[in-house]
Protein backbone atom coordinates (compact mmCIF):
# COMPACT_ATOMS: atom_id res chain seq x y z
CA UNK A 1 0.00 0.00 0.00
CA UNK A 2 1.48 3.36 -0.93
CA UNK A 3 1.46 6.29 1.45
CA UNK A 4 -1.48 8.06 -0.22
CA UNK A 5 -3.67 4.99 0.11
CA UNK A 6 -2.77 4.76 3.80
CA UNK A 7 -3.88 8.35 4.30
CA UNK A 8 -7.20 7.75 2.57
CA UNK A 9 -7.76 4.73 4.76
CA UNK A 10 -6.72 6.65 7.87
CA UNK A 11 -9.17 6.77 10.76
CA UNK A 12 -11.34 9.91 10.23
CA UNK A 13 -10.55 11.29 13.68
CA UNK A 14 -6.82 10.82 13.16
CA UNK A 15 -7.10 12.60 9.81
CA UNK A 16 -8.83 15.57 11.48
CA UNK A 17 -6.31 15.67 14.35
CA UNK A 18 -3.31 15.56 11.98
CA UNK A 19 -4.70 18.37 9.86
CA UNK A 20 -5.54 20.58 12.85
CA UNK A 21 -2.04 20.02 14.25
CA UNK A 22 -0.64 21.91 11.23
CA UNK A 23 -2.53 25.02 12.38
CA UNK A 24 -0.64 25.18 15.67
CA UNK A 25 2.01 27.90 15.59
CA UNK A 26 5.34 27.33 17.40
CA UNK A 27 5.67 28.95 20.80
CA UNK A 28 1.98 29.58 21.38
CA UNK A 29 -0.54 28.81 24.14
CA UNK A 30 -3.27 26.43 22.96
CA UNK A 31 -6.35 24.93 24.63
CA UNK A 32 -7.69 21.63 23.27
CA UNK A 33 -11.26 20.59 24.06
CA UNK A 34 -12.07 17.13 25.39
CA UNK A 35 -12.54 14.20 23.01
CA UNK A 36 -11.38 14.50 19.40
CA UNK A 37 -9.63 17.89 19.85
CA UNK A 38 -7.40 16.46 22.58
CA UNK A 39 -5.97 14.01 19.98
CA UNK A 40 -4.35 16.96 18.18
CA UNK A 41 -1.55 17.09 20.77
CA UNK A 42 -0.35 13.67 19.55
CA UNK A 43 0.70 15.26 16.25
CA UNK A 44 2.42 18.38 17.56
CA UNK A 45 6.15 17.68 17.94
CA UNK A 46 7.75 18.83 21.21
CA UNK A 47 10.26 20.95 19.22
CA UNK A 48 7.41 23.28 18.32
CA UNK A 49 7.52 24.61 21.87
CA UNK A 50 3.76 24.79 22.27
CA UNK A 51 2.21 25.03 25.74
CA UNK A 52 -1.14 23.32 26.06
CA UNK A 53 -3.55 24.71 28.62
CA UNK A 54 -6.12 22.63 30.45
CA UNK A 55 -8.69 25.05 31.81
CA UNK A 56 -8.97 23.15 35.09
CA UNK A 57 -5.62 24.61 35.96
CA UNK A 58 -2.41 23.75 34.13
CA UNK A 59 -0.30 25.39 31.45
CA UNK A 60 2.05 22.82 29.99
CA UNK A 61 -0.11 19.74 29.83
CA UNK A 62 1.87 16.59 29.02
CA UNK A 63 1.06 13.07 27.90
CA UNK A 64 -0.71 10.45 29.97
CA UNK A 65 1.62 9.05 32.68
CA UNK A 66 2.63 5.38 32.74
CA UNK A 67 0.13 3.01 34.35
CA UNK A 68 0.40 3.23 38.13
CA UNK A 69 2.38 6.51 38.04
CA UNK A 70 -0.64 8.86 37.99
CA UNK A 71 -0.92 11.84 40.32
CA UNK A 72 -4.48 12.13 41.63
CA UNK A 73 -4.14 15.94 41.60
CA UNK A 74 -3.03 16.27 37.98
CA UNK A 75 -5.76 15.78 35.39
CA UNK A 76 -7.02 17.43 32.22
CA UNK A 77 -10.41 19.11 31.89
CA UNK A 78 -12.01 15.76 31.04
CA UNK A 79 -10.79 14.31 34.34
CA UNK A 80 -8.17 12.06 32.70
CA UNK A 81 -4.71 11.70 34.25
CA UNK A 82 -1.97 13.73 32.58
CA UNK A 83 1.59 14.89 33.24
CA UNK A 84 3.09 18.37 33.20
CA UNK A 85 6.01 19.29 30.93
CA UNK A 86 9.14 21.13 32.14
CA UNK A 87 8.21 24.80 32.38
CA UNK A 88 4.61 24.03 33.35
CA UNK A 89 2.59 26.21 35.73
CA UNK A 90 -0.38 25.29 37.90
CA UNK A 91 -3.04 27.98 38.23
CA UNK A 92 -6.46 28.47 39.79
CA UNK A 93 -9.69 28.82 37.80
CA UNK A 94 -9.73 32.64 37.95
CA UNK A 95 -6.24 32.83 36.42
CA UNK A 96 -7.13 30.11 33.93
CA UNK A 97 -10.17 31.94 32.60
CA UNK A 98 -8.43 35.29 32.89
CA UNK A 99 -5.95 33.92 30.35
CA UNK A 100 -8.79 32.73 28.12
CA UNK A 101 -10.94 35.87 28.21
CA UNK A 102 -8.02 38.27 28.38
CA UNK A 103 -6.63 37.53 24.93
CA UNK A 104 -3.65 35.50 26.21
CA UNK A 105 -4.80 32.24 24.65
CA UNK A 106 -3.56 32.04 21.06
CA UNK A 107 -5.85 29.26 19.89
CA UNK A 108 -8.51 26.82 20.97
CA UNK A 109 -9.66 23.65 19.22
CA UNK A 110 -13.19 22.56 20.06
CA UNK A 111 -15.64 19.91 18.96
CA UNK A 112 -18.95 20.90 17.42
CA UNK A 113 -22.55 19.75 17.05
CA UNK A 114 -23.30 22.32 14.31
CA UNK A 115 -21.54 25.18 12.54
CA UNK A 116 -23.49 27.46 10.22
CA UNK A 117 -22.95 29.83 7.27
CA UNK A 118 -22.28 32.70 9.70
CA UNK A 119 -19.49 30.63 11.26
CA UNK A 120 -21.51 30.31 14.45
CA UNK A 121 -20.81 27.24 16.58
CA UNK A 122 -23.30 25.22 18.63
CA UNK A 123 -21.71 22.63 20.89
CA UNK A 124 -23.18 22.61 24.40
CA UNK A 125 -26.81 21.59 24.41
CA UNK A 126 -29.44 19.55 22.57
CA UNK A 127 -32.65 20.85 24.17
CA UNK A 128 -34.70 18.12 25.83
CA UNK A 129 -32.14 15.43 25.01
CA UNK A 130 -28.67 16.25 26.22
CA UNK A 131 -27.84 19.17 28.47
CA UNK A 132 -24.25 18.74 29.56
CA UNK A 133 -23.66 22.45 30.11
CA UNK A 134 -21.19 24.78 28.48
CA UNK A 135 -18.30 24.21 30.87
CA UNK A 136 -15.54 26.45 29.54
CA UNK A 137 -16.68 26.44 25.90
CA UNK A 138 -18.44 29.82 25.90
CA UNK A 139 -15.43 31.56 27.43
CA UNK A 140 -13.10 29.80 25.00
CA UNK A 141 -15.05 30.78 21.89
CA UNK A 142 -15.61 34.35 23.10
CA UNK A 143 -12.03 34.85 24.28
CA UNK A 144 -9.47 32.83 22.31
CA UNK A 145 -7.58 34.69 19.58
CA UNK A 146 -8.30 31.90 17.12
CA UNK A 147 -11.04 29.25 17.24
CA UNK A 148 -10.75 26.03 15.22
CA UNK A 149 -13.63 23.56 15.15
CA UNK A 150 -12.58 19.92 14.76
CA UNK A 151 -15.47 17.57 14.09
CA UNK A 152 -16.83 14.85 11.84
CA UNK A 153 -18.50 16.33 8.76
CA UNK A 154 -21.76 14.48 9.42
CA UNK A 155 -23.52 12.77 12.31
CA UNK A 156 -25.83 9.81 11.53
CA UNK A 157 -25.78 10.82 7.88
CA UNK A 158 -26.83 14.43 8.56
CA UNK A 159 -24.55 17.36 7.71
CA UNK A 160 -23.21 19.18 10.78
CA UNK A 161 -22.42 22.19 8.61
CA UNK A 162 -25.81 23.82 8.21
CA UNK A 163 -27.34 27.03 6.79
CA UNK A 164 -28.34 28.29 10.26
CA UNK A 165 -27.68 26.55 13.58
CA UNK A 166 -30.82 24.93 15.00
CA UNK A 167 -29.14 24.24 18.37
CA UNK A 168 -28.36 26.91 20.99
CA UNK A 169 -25.22 28.87 20.07
CA UNK A 170 -22.02 28.75 22.09
CA UNK A 171 -21.11 32.33 21.16
CA UNK A 172 -22.00 35.07 18.69
CA UNK A 173 -18.39 35.07 17.46
CA UNK A 174 -17.51 33.69 14.02
CA UNK A 175 -15.10 30.76 14.30
CA UNK A 176 -11.91 30.92 12.22
CA UNK A 177 -11.62 27.45 10.68
CA UNK A 178 -13.54 24.17 10.44
CA UNK A 179 -11.65 20.91 9.92
CA UNK A 180 -13.63 17.74 9.23
CA UNK A 181 -12.82 14.27 7.94
CA UNK A 182 -13.81 15.49 4.46
CA UNK A 183 -12.74 19.10 4.21
CA UNK A 184 -11.19 22.28 5.54
CA UNK A 185 -13.68 25.16 5.46
CA UNK A 186 -13.04 28.84 6.22
CA UNK A 187 -15.91 30.98 7.49
CA UNK A 188 -15.77 34.62 6.43
CA UNK A 189 -17.81 37.74 5.65
CA UNK A 190 -19.11 36.06 2.47
CA UNK A 191 -20.03 32.73 4.08
CA UNK A 192 -18.22 29.41 4.07
CA UNK A 193 -15.38 28.74 1.63
CA UNK A 194 -14.09 25.27 0.86
CA UNK A 195 -10.30 25.54 1.06
CA UNK A 196 -9.08 21.92 1.14
CA UNK A 197 -10.47 18.47 0.53
CA UNK A 198 -9.42 15.19 2.17
CA UNK A 199 -7.23 12.90 0.04
CA UNK A 200 -9.35 11.07 -2.52
CA UNK A 201 -12.51 13.05 -1.72
CA UNK A 202 -14.01 15.08 -4.58
CA UNK A 203 -15.40 18.60 -4.33
CA UNK A 204 -18.76 17.25 -5.49
CA UNK A 205 -18.82 14.70 -2.68
CA UNK A 206 -18.17 17.44 -0.11
CA UNK A 207 -20.85 19.75 -1.52
CA UNK A 208 -23.23 16.76 -1.56
CA UNK A 209 -22.51 16.02 2.12
CA UNK A 210 -23.02 19.64 3.24
CA UNK A 211 -26.42 21.33 3.68
CA UNK A 212 -24.83 24.78 4.07
CA UNK A 213 -23.86 26.71 0.94
CA UNK A 214 -20.14 26.44 0.22
CA UNK A 215 -18.16 28.89 -1.91
CA UNK A 216 -15.99 26.68 -4.11
CA UNK A 217 -12.85 28.21 -5.66
CA UNK A 218 -11.50 26.89 -8.98
CA UNK A 219 -8.73 25.06 -7.25
CA UNK A 220 -9.36 23.11 -4.02
CA UNK A 221 -6.13 21.34 -3.08
CA UNK A 222 -5.95 18.11 -1.09
CA UNK A 223 -5.08 18.49 2.58
CA UNK A 224 -1.57 17.46 3.56
CA UNK A 225 -1.54 14.85 6.28
CA UNK A 226 2.00 14.83 7.62
CA UNK B 1 -4.50 28.92 66.04
CA UNK B 2 -7.50 26.99 64.78
CA UNK B 3 -9.33 24.27 66.66
CA UNK B 4 -9.28 20.98 64.80
CA UNK B 5 -12.85 19.92 64.05
CA UNK B 6 -14.13 16.47 63.17
CA UNK B 7 -15.95 16.29 59.84
CA UNK B 8 -19.10 15.04 61.61
CA UNK B 9 -19.02 18.10 63.92
CA UNK B 10 -18.57 20.41 60.95
CA UNK B 11 -21.51 18.77 59.16
CA UNK B 12 -23.73 19.26 62.24
CA UNK B 13 -23.11 23.02 62.05
CA UNK B 14 -24.54 23.15 58.53
CA UNK B 15 -28.34 23.48 58.37
CA UNK B 16 -30.63 21.97 55.75
CA UNK B 17 -31.25 24.41 52.90
CA UNK B 18 -27.87 26.13 53.16
CA UNK B 19 -26.05 27.58 50.16
CA UNK B 20 -22.70 25.84 49.94
CA UNK B 21 -19.71 26.58 47.70
CA UNK B 22 -17.75 23.37 47.11
CA UNK B 23 -14.28 23.30 45.56
CA UNK B 24 -13.14 20.77 42.98
CA UNK B 25 -13.11 19.91 39.31
CA UNK B 26 -14.48 16.45 38.52
CA UNK B 27 -13.62 15.46 42.09
CA UNK B 28 -10.01 16.67 41.89
CA UNK B 29 -9.44 19.12 44.75
CA UNK B 30 -12.84 18.42 46.31
CA UNK B 31 -13.36 18.24 50.10
CA UNK B 32 -14.17 14.52 50.11
CA UNK B 33 -14.31 14.06 53.91
CA UNK B 34 -16.77 16.92 54.30
CA UNK B 35 -18.91 15.58 51.47
CA UNK B 36 -19.00 12.13 53.11
CA UNK B 37 -19.94 13.71 56.45
CA UNK B 38 -22.82 15.67 54.87
CA UNK B 39 -24.13 12.51 53.22
CA UNK B 40 -23.86 10.66 56.56
CA UNK B 41 -25.71 13.47 58.37
CA UNK B 42 -28.56 13.17 55.82
CA UNK B 43 -28.54 16.89 54.98
CA UNK B 44 -31.33 18.09 52.65
CA UNK B 45 -32.30 20.99 50.43
CA UNK B 46 -28.83 22.33 49.70
CA UNK B 47 -28.05 24.89 47.05
CA UNK B 48 -24.65 23.88 45.76
CA UNK B 49 -22.33 26.16 43.83
CA UNK B 50 -19.56 24.18 42.14
CA UNK B 51 -17.80 23.83 38.81
CA UNK B 52 -19.47 20.47 38.11
CA UNK B 53 -21.31 17.64 39.83
CA UNK B 54 -18.55 15.08 39.18
CA UNK B 55 -20.02 11.65 38.57
CA UNK B 56 -22.11 9.19 40.60
CA UNK B 57 -20.08 7.86 43.52
CA UNK B 58 -17.45 10.60 43.29
CA UNK B 59 -17.24 13.91 45.18
CA UNK B 60 -20.30 16.12 44.73
CA UNK B 61 -21.93 13.26 42.82
CA UNK B 62 -22.46 11.56 46.22
CA UNK B 63 -24.57 14.50 47.43
CA UNK B 64 -26.65 14.38 44.24
CA UNK B 65 -27.26 10.63 44.61
CA UNK B 66 -28.12 11.05 48.32
CA UNK B 67 -30.92 13.49 47.44
CA UNK B 68 -29.25 16.28 49.44
CA UNK B 69 -29.43 18.89 46.70
CA UNK B 70 -32.37 21.10 45.67
CA UNK B 71 -30.50 23.44 43.38
CA UNK B 72 -27.10 23.56 41.74
CA UNK B 73 -25.32 26.50 40.14
CA UNK B 74 -22.64 24.99 37.93
CA UNK B 75 -20.93 25.03 34.54
CA UNK B 76 -21.15 21.36 33.62
CA UNK B 77 -23.24 18.30 34.51
CA UNK B 78 -22.40 16.25 31.41
CA UNK B 79 -20.49 13.51 33.22
CA UNK B 80 -23.17 12.91 35.85
CA UNK B 81 -26.26 11.30 34.28
CA UNK B 82 -27.90 11.32 37.73
CA UNK B 83 -27.87 15.14 37.86
CA UNK B 84 -29.37 15.27 34.37
CA UNK B 85 -32.06 12.72 35.22
CA UNK B 86 -33.04 14.55 38.42
CA UNK B 87 -33.09 17.85 36.54
CA UNK B 88 -35.40 16.43 33.86
CA UNK B 89 -37.60 14.91 36.60
CA UNK B 90 -37.88 18.34 38.25
CA UNK B 91 -36.16 17.22 41.47
CA UNK B 92 -33.11 19.46 41.08
CA UNK B 93 -33.02 22.95 39.66
CA UNK B 94 -29.89 23.46 37.57
CA UNK B 95 -28.52 26.90 36.67
CA UNK B 96 -25.82 26.54 34.01
CA UNK B 97 -23.19 29.27 34.08
CA UNK B 98 -20.12 29.55 31.82
CA UNK B 99 -17.10 28.38 33.82
CA UNK B 100 -15.14 31.62 33.63
CA UNK B 101 -18.22 33.62 34.56
CA UNK B 102 -18.95 31.30 37.49
CA UNK B 103 -15.53 31.74 39.05
CA UNK B 104 -15.60 35.52 38.56
CA UNK B 105 -19.10 35.82 40.06
CA UNK B 106 -17.86 33.96 43.14
CA UNK B 107 -14.75 36.13 43.20
CA UNK B 108 -16.92 39.25 42.98
CA UNK B 109 -18.95 37.97 45.92
CA UNK B 110 -15.77 37.46 47.88
CA UNK B 111 -13.89 40.66 47.13
CA UNK B 112 -16.61 43.26 47.49
CA UNK B 113 -17.47 43.84 43.85
CA UNK B 114 -21.07 44.48 42.83
CA UNK B 115 -20.76 42.28 39.74
CA UNK B 116 -18.60 41.72 36.70
CA UNK B 117 -18.85 42.61 33.02
CA UNK B 118 -18.00 39.86 30.54
CA UNK B 119 -18.48 39.28 26.83
CA UNK B 120 -18.89 35.54 27.47
CA UNK B 121 -22.46 34.47 26.75
CA UNK B 122 -23.40 37.45 24.56
CA UNK B 123 -25.74 36.36 21.78
CA UNK B 124 -26.55 33.05 23.53
CA UNK B 125 -29.18 31.76 25.97
CA UNK B 126 -26.93 33.03 28.78
CA UNK B 127 -27.79 36.60 27.80
CA UNK B 128 -31.54 36.12 28.43
CA UNK B 129 -32.88 38.39 31.16
CA UNK B 130 -29.54 40.08 31.77
CA UNK B 131 -28.49 43.69 31.48
CA UNK B 132 -26.12 44.48 28.58
CA UNK B 133 -23.73 47.34 29.25
CA UNK B 134 -21.64 49.07 26.60
CA UNK B 135 -18.17 50.28 27.57
CA UNK B 136 -16.04 52.10 24.99
CA UNK B 137 -18.06 50.64 22.15
CA UNK B 138 -17.90 47.02 23.36
CA UNK B 139 -20.86 45.11 24.76
CA UNK B 140 -20.74 43.11 27.99
CA UNK B 141 -23.17 41.14 30.15
CA UNK B 142 -23.61 42.26 33.73
CA UNK B 143 -23.15 39.15 35.88
CA UNK B 144 -23.99 39.35 39.58
CA UNK B 145 -21.96 38.20 42.59
CA UNK B 146 -22.43 34.83 44.25
CA UNK B 147 -21.83 34.15 47.94
CA UNK B 148 -22.38 31.09 50.10
CA UNK B 149 -23.41 30.47 53.67
CA UNK B 150 -20.54 27.98 53.71
CA UNK B 151 -17.50 27.23 51.57
CA UNK B 152 -16.00 23.77 51.70
CA UNK B 153 -12.38 23.96 50.64
CA UNK B 154 -9.84 21.20 49.90
CA UNK B 155 -6.13 22.01 50.24
CA UNK B 156 -2.87 20.13 49.93
CA UNK B 157 -1.49 21.38 53.24
CA UNK B 158 -2.75 23.60 56.04
CA UNK B 159 -0.80 25.00 58.98
CA UNK B 160 -2.09 25.56 62.53
CA UNK B 161 -3.32 29.09 61.75
CA UNK B 162 -5.21 27.88 58.66
CA UNK B 163 -2.90 29.05 55.88
CA UNK B 164 -3.55 26.86 52.86
CA UNK B 165 -1.35 25.56 50.08
CA UNK B 166 -2.69 23.82 46.98
CA UNK B 167 -1.16 21.52 44.40
CA UNK B 168 -1.35 21.16 40.60
CA UNK B 169 -4.89 21.00 39.17
CA UNK B 170 -6.39 20.70 42.66
CA UNK B 171 -6.37 24.51 43.00
CA UNK B 172 -9.31 25.14 40.65
CA UNK B 173 -12.15 26.96 42.46
CA UNK B 174 -10.80 26.49 46.02
CA UNK B 175 -8.75 29.70 46.51
CA UNK B 176 -11.60 31.81 45.09
CA UNK B 177 -14.38 30.14 47.08
CA UNK B 178 -12.44 30.62 50.33
CA UNK B 179 -13.17 34.36 49.93
CA UNK B 180 -16.89 34.13 49.33
CA UNK B 181 -18.75 32.49 52.22
CA UNK B 182 -19.82 33.44 55.73
CA UNK B 183 -18.21 30.30 57.13
CA UNK B 184 -15.19 28.65 55.51
CA UNK B 185 -14.35 25.06 56.37
CA UNK B 186 -11.07 23.67 55.02
CA UNK B 187 -9.77 20.15 54.90
CA UNK B 188 -6.17 19.40 54.01
CA UNK B 189 -4.24 16.25 53.25
CA UNK B 190 -1.71 17.24 55.88
CA UNK B 191 -1.61 19.76 58.74
CA UNK B 192 1.83 21.14 59.46
CA UNK B 193 3.29 23.49 62.09
CA UNK B 194 3.28 27.23 61.44
CA UNK B 195 6.28 28.19 59.33
CA UNK B 196 6.44 24.98 57.30
CA UNK B 197 4.40 26.56 54.50
CA UNK B 198 6.50 29.56 53.40
CA UNK B 199 4.56 32.85 53.16
CA UNK B 200 5.10 32.96 49.38
CA UNK B 201 3.44 29.55 49.00
CA UNK B 202 0.27 30.49 50.91
CA UNK B 203 -2.59 30.87 48.41
CA UNK B 204 -5.36 31.22 51.02
CA UNK B 205 -4.37 33.22 54.10
CA UNK B 206 -5.51 31.58 57.34
CA UNK B 207 -7.56 34.64 58.30
CA UNK B 208 -10.13 33.49 55.72
CA UNK B 209 -10.50 30.01 57.22
CA UNK B 210 -12.98 29.58 60.07
CA UNK B 211 -12.60 25.87 60.71
CA UNK B 212 -10.00 23.27 59.88
CA UNK B 213 -10.83 19.59 59.83
CA UNK B 214 -8.48 17.59 62.04
CA UNK B 215 -6.40 14.86 60.50
CA UNK B 216 -8.35 11.91 59.16
CA UNK B 217 -8.87 9.36 61.94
Amino acid sequence: MNIEMEKIGMDPKERIARRVAQEIVPGTLVNLGVGLPSMVANYVPAERGVFFQAENGVIGLGARPPEGMEDKDLTDAGGGFVTAVPGAASIDSAMSFGLIRGGHLDMTVLGGLEVDENGHLANWKVPGKMVPGMGGAMDLVAGARRVVVAMQHSARGASKIVPVCTLPLTAARRVDLIVTDLAVIRPGEDGLTLVERAPGVSVDAIVEATTAHLNVPDNVPEMRLD
Amino acid sequence: MKQALRSSEAAERMPDGATVLIGGFMGVGSPHRMIDALVARGIRGLTIVANDTARPGLGIGKLITAGAVARVITSHIGLNPETQARMLAGEIEVDLVPQGTLVERIRAGGVGLGGILTATGLGTEVEEGKQVIEIEGRRYLLELPIRGDFALIAAHRADYVGNLEYTLTAHNFNPIMALAADTVIAEAEAIVPVGVIPPDAVKTPGVLVDHLLGRAA
